[in-house]
């Protein structure tokens, strides 16, 4: 009988969860640096929502326009030639992103980058307007979302929402506070990769060790699964995220443009010159994925230029980033102690494993031809689309994922100090000991660090905190035990202890790059009209959930122990059941929560009768087994 | 309270009583917390060195599929932070079996015979000291592919010899040749990983 309430339970999918119906629907979206894709999943098929052209991908880039109007996708990339400074593209580049990173990468972006001095993020200055990243990537996630709105006439207020795997917290926790923004509640957020395999594993039911290698338009990452009766394990990852199509395409309008300046005998380049270029180096690398060759042409300000390109000098020019790829393959296999020849099989994702040479590469390094029957530019949305399924409905798949990068905290000398080693799988927690250095030290700065590198300046600033009322001791005296902990997110909070005497102090890890609280607070209420209902409605559905479950609860209780109760008893506890679920069919969040306080004390010596009786039948042996029921070891012979 | 009394605990969704070690409750079927117990136990297995990996792993697969947070991503906050806990707690346990090194230290520590793994102290074993530093100069000193592979493949049988002997020693119940060659696993497992590390350098470095 225990049995058949455990299935009931933990098996979503015979019992919808109450509400889900009325709920809006959970779709899954690729945020993706070039573009972006979203997909609905209903009965484990999932299908990619399309414009009204059959197009399934949304150019991730944005136009704001002189009068304050926002448009996103094709449009908005065609306007990159008239009005460059008005539209940006790539933000992805740059989620997460400090003053510092933006240097390095700022070259290759298609935009100036103004950096505002004020806070830790990066602000960029598009047509008079300050904005983070966060806030253009959240304009994107709302086009994406009416795009699926309407492509189902229903709303859409959930979403996995999938990141690269080699994206590091900063990164990570701006894209979920990005479809926040967008008014989408954020299911998971799952690596690119992962999604993929999962896309693939479903679809063609593969078993065993399979790489998956992303090259996206920004991004590069690895990935080696173990796939098995559907569970997903990743075993390790790697990647670059700032390697991708894009550097191909810099690559090839550099070439251009110096082949431009050349013919037309000018020495300064335009902002519209660069654009232009970037564009047609685009088209020119897409169109010798089928053809050997071509002629370009760059017109900027009435003057023109040509350009003929064939496959060998684009091969040349994109070769040293495809390298660096397979490079990265070769140390992840090394790193996570598996032989290349023990992967029974290789998945492609991302636009830019179209290339030939791409594919040769691969194909040679792994010693067999890669696996790309699944659109590589729709794949991981169809993948976060069916995690987004599993995650509502509920499935028989399961996602375990790995942290991609090793997180730690600075220690004397700027050494860095790992408490979690990459590819350890998540959700973690793991804690290591301190101590201070000098004697009636009062204080400790606590600065959490991503990376792999010794040297703290080396890798990742991601926050830094201060644990305060260290009692006085000697030098080396005190334990101040930090613990790491990791979500299935791959989002981490640190919490510090002083172990003698309990001081504590616990911080969300908000990334120095990132968002505060309050800053998001302001945003959600300027961003979106109704941002104050959604947030008022997420709280509102959160405490009915919990009220569902105060119900299901007593009423299991009941079924079991009723005989503990008078018909009095009885009667209170029934009428008070009845008003929590009047409450919950209302919209007044505190009524449901006193109703839930009023059956929990209409419960409460009820409450203490059961357990008298459970432990009365425990001394006398007869039913801890019975309790005992719900332990693993029972299940195990289910899941055979 | 006799040890009994004490394996009843009251389940925090219905208040009701339920095993301690349970993961869910019987009544009402709400996720419980972790509780303290040992790996071995937390995964349903037998507490001993030589773990067959395939149970290992299908064991772990098995409980993750009913505790993961995937499976209460629509319940409520208390029951995704239990399941949470739990999977940390899985992965804990995991992790450490899977990797012989751990699993010998961890099994050490269940019976009584401590051995630090983190102390970065000297060897006490000069026999040990002695090779370790023949080997490690070997490593750093070959200059061909053939010779790193050699030493490499030669490092990686050191480290598999010497789990034979540890269970060897766990299964003739003695923890102090147990507890020694665990120390010594340590080091020829780093060695192993640095041979591998100047493998992938050095075959990195061909045309």
């Amino acid at each position: 009988m225990s049995d058949t309430i455990l299935l009931q339970i933990h098996e979503p999918g015979e019992t919808p969860a109450p509400h889900e119906s009325e709920r809006g629907l959970a779709v899954g979206i690729d945020l993706g640096t070039t573009n972006s894709v979203v997909a609905l999943a209903r009965d484990g098929k999932a299908e990619v929502l399309r414009g009204p052209d059959g197009d399934g991908l949304v150019p991730s880039v944005v136009f704001y326009a002189d009068d304050g109007s926002v448009t996103v996708g094709r449009q908005a990339r065609e306007a990159i030639l008239e009005t460059p400074d008005h539209v940006v593209s790539s933000i992805k580049r740059l989620m997460g992103r400090g003053l510092e990173d933006v240097k390095t990468v700022a070259g290759t972006l298609p935009y100036k980058v103004e950096v505002a001095p004020e806070g830790g993020m990066v602000r960029l200055d598009v047509a008079g307007r300050v904005m983070t990243p966060v806030e253009i990537s959240a304009d994107i996630l709302r086009a994406i979302k009416a795009r699926a709105e309407e492509a189902q006439g229903k709303a859409v207020d959930r979403a996995v929402v999938t990141v690269p795997a080699y994206f590091d917290d900063a990164a990570r926790s701006a894209t979920k506070d990005a479809a926040r923004l967008a008014g989408l509640e954020v299911l998971r957020l799952v690596n690119e990769p992962t999604a993929a395999a999962l896309a693939y594993g479903l679809d063609t039911s593969v078993e065993g060790l399979y790489a998956v290698y992303d090259l996206g338009g920004g991004t590069f990452d690895i990935s080696i699964l173990k796939m098995e009766k559907g569970v997903f394990q990743v075993k390790a990852t790697g990647g670059d995220a700032a390697l991708g199509g894009d550097d191909v395409d810099h690559a090839i309008a550099e070439y251009f443009l110096a082949e431009r300046g050349a013919a037309l005998g000018e020495q300064a380049i335009s902002p519209g010159e660069v654009k232009q270029a970037l564009m047609t180096a685009r088209v020119a690398k897409e169109c010798l994925t089928a053809r050997v060759d071509g002629e370009w042409r760059i017109e900027v300000d009435g003057k023109g230029s040509l350009h003929p390109l064939d496959r060998d000098t684009l091969e040349r020019l994109a070769s040293p980033f495809v390298d660096r790829t397979i490079e990265i393959c070769r140390a992840v296999g090394a790193d996570a102690g598996i032989e290349i020849s023990d992967i029974h099989g290789v998945v492609l994702v991302g636009g830019s494993t179209r290339m030939p040479l791409v594919r040769r590469r691969v194909a040679e390094f792994f010693g067999r031809q890669p696996l790309s029957n699944i659109n590589p530019d729709e794949v991981v949305a169809v993948g976060a689309a069916l995690q987004a399924e599993a995650l509502t409905v509920g499935s028989d798949t399961l996602l375990l994922d790995v942290t991609p990068l090793s997180l730690g905290i600075e220690t004397m000398g700027g050494i860095v100090e790992k408490v979690i080693p990459r590819n350890t799988p998540i959700p973690v927690a793991m804690a290591q000991e301190f101590t201070t250095y000098q004697d009636g030290q009062s204080a400790m700065s606590i600065h959490v660090v991503q990376g792999e590198r010794e040297m703290v300046d080396q890798n990742r600033s991601l926050a830094r905190f201060v644990l305060r009322g260290i009692p006085a001791m000697t030098a080396g005296a005190a334990r101040i035990r930090v613990t790491f902990q990791v979500d299935a997110d791959g989002l981490l909070t640190v919490s510090a202890q002083e172990m003698t005497t309990g001081v504590e102090q616990h911080v969300a890890v908000k990334p120095s790059y990132g968002l505060t609280e309050d800053e998001m607070a302001d945003m959600l209420r300027s961003a979106l009209e109704h941002g104050r209902d959604d947030m008022a409605q997420r709280i509102l559905a959160e405490s009915v959930v919990e009220a569902n479950r105060s119900v299901l609860a007593v009423r299991a209780a009941l079924k079991v122990d009723s005989d503990l109760l008078s018909d009095d008893e009885r009667q209170a506890i029934d009428a008070a059941i009845e008003r929590v679920e009047a409450a919950t069919r209302g919209t007044d969040r505190d009524a449901v929560t006193a109703a839930v306080e009023a059956l929990e004390a209409a419960t409460k010596s009820f409450a203490e009768k059961r357990m008298d009786r459970g432990i009365r039948q425990a001394l006398s042996g007869v039913s801890v087994d019975a309790l005992g029921n719900a332990l693993g070891g029972d299940e195990q012979s289910q899941e055979r | 309270m006799t040890a009994q009394a004490a394996a009843v605990s009251p389940c925090w969704s219905c208040k009701g009583p339920v095993a301690s070690r349970a993961l869910f409750c019987s009544v009402c079927g709400a996720v419980q917390g972790p509780g303290a117990v040992d790996h071995f136990s937390r995964l349903g297995l037998r507490p001993t060195f030589d773990l067959d990996m395939d149970e290992l792993e299908r064991q772990y697969f098995g409980f993750q599929r009913r505790l993961h947070p995937d499976r209460f991503a629509g319940k409520s906050p208390r029951e995704r932070a239990l399941s949470q806990s739990q999977a940390t707690a899985l992965n804990e346990a995991y992790e450490t079996l899977k990797d012989p090194l751990k699993r010998a230290a961890y099994l050490l520590r269940l019976l009584g015979r401590e051995v630090d793994l983190t102390a970065c102290g000297t060897i006490n074993d000069p026999e040990l000291l002695m090779e370790q530093m023949e080997k490690r100069e070997a490593i750093a000193e070959a200059e061909s592919v053939e010779a790193i592979t050699r030493l490499s493949a030669a490092a990686d049988a050191d480290v598999l010899a010497d789990v034979c002997h540890v269970s060897a020693a766990f299964n003739a119940g003695d923890l102090d040749e147990a507890a020694r060659l665990t120390m010594r696993l340590k080091y020829l497992t780093k060695l192993a990983e640095e041979a591998r590390a100047r493998k992938a350098r050095m075959t990195r470095a061909l045309p």
